[in-house]
């Protein structure tokens, strides 16, 4: 069970007051943009053993999304941040390499 | 003029080790704005009579109040029959701010859990930390009971004022009557 505490409204809860969203930053191609980029972004999903990060939503709550890092094998939610972005927060990723030395996860590291 | 009766006409239950009351027809107004705009802040202390609360908290004064549904969310509660003007006035009052007032009154239904028991059975529902000090008179919390989406806050030390979907009163009702029934105390908080 996740224990995740929403960026938006300050509320820390176990996973089913949420909605998983699936794979954050997700950079969309749509209509015009090649057909390997499309498909790309349609199908193919980052799916580690570790450091992941996720889009959810606090929908039993303040309705809002957020995104969300953590580790797919602990299940160790390492923090939340407003969806507002395109990627993590430095301050984040230098907790998570704290912790997780040497972690890369699409673009990101 | 029908006959205005709430989602299950005033039921309630006192045979489980807490009482359970559907509340009386209830004036709601759903605002959302943002929230930091004096204007939003004035058309939402003007209606319900009460101070702004801070995020998570419910600020209430008997059948009137404000809670904080989200950071750009507020449920405005006052008695029935002043939606209609309050709606107005905030109307009004709002028609250069870009905002939203809707009367949702009789999309919602409302329930008193009441008693030394309340918190276990409110407990046994809501994925909340409802131990004393945890959860107090002043905050509010929307959750999900059991299946369904809710809201609630504490209007004293043994009550507890939950709001729902109006379509779903008659699950709260039935789920609530099952943590409460008789001989079912957990005594842990
Ligand atoms: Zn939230």
């Amino acid at each position: 069970m996740l224990i995740l505490t929403c960026p938006c409204c300050g509320v820390t809860a176990e996973e089913t007051e949420f909605h998983a969203g699936g794979e954050a930053h997700l950079k969309r191609f749509g209509p015009g943009s090649d057909n390997a980029d499309f498909e790309n972004y349609l199908f193919m999903r980052e799916n580690p053993k570790g450091v992941h990060f996720e889009r959810w939503r606090h929908n039993n709550g303040c309705g809002k999304w957020f995104y969300a890092a953590r580790c797919t094998m602990t299940l160790e939610v390492f923090g939340t941040y407003l969806a507002q972005t395109y990627e993590p927060p430095a301050d984040l990723c230098a907790k998570i390499s704290a912790k997780r030395p040497g972690w890369s996860w699409g673009r990101f590291s | 003029m029908s006959n205005l009766v709430t989602a299950l006409n005033g039921a309630s239950d006192a045979n489980g080790i807490a009482t359970i009351t559907e509340v009386p027809l209830q004036g709601m107004i759903t605002l959302r704005g943002d929230l930091s705009k004096a204007a939003i802040k004035t058309a939402a202390t003007t209606a319900a009579g009460v101070d702004m609360p801070g995020q998570s908290q419910a600020n209430m004064n008997g059948a009137s109040g404000i809670t904080w549904m989200s950071t750009d969310e507020l449920l405005i509660l006052c008695p029935y029959g002043d939606v209609a003007a309050n709606l107005a006035t905030m109307t009004k009052a709002l028609a250069k701010t870009h905002a939203l007032a809707v009367d949702v009154s009789d999309a919602r239904a409302s329930f008193t859990v009441s008693g030394p028991n309340a918190r276990d059975v409110m407990a046994k529902l809501v994925p909340v930390d409802l131990a004393k000090g945890s959860f107090e008179p002043g905050m509010f919390r929307r959750t999900r009971m059991a299946q369904v989406a809710a809201a609630f806050w504490m209007t004293d030390a043994d009550t507890f004022q939950i709001v729902c979907f109006r379509s779903v009163a008659d699950y709260v009702f039935e789920v609530l009557k099952i943590a409460a029934q008789p001989g079912s105390e957990v005594d842990f908080l």
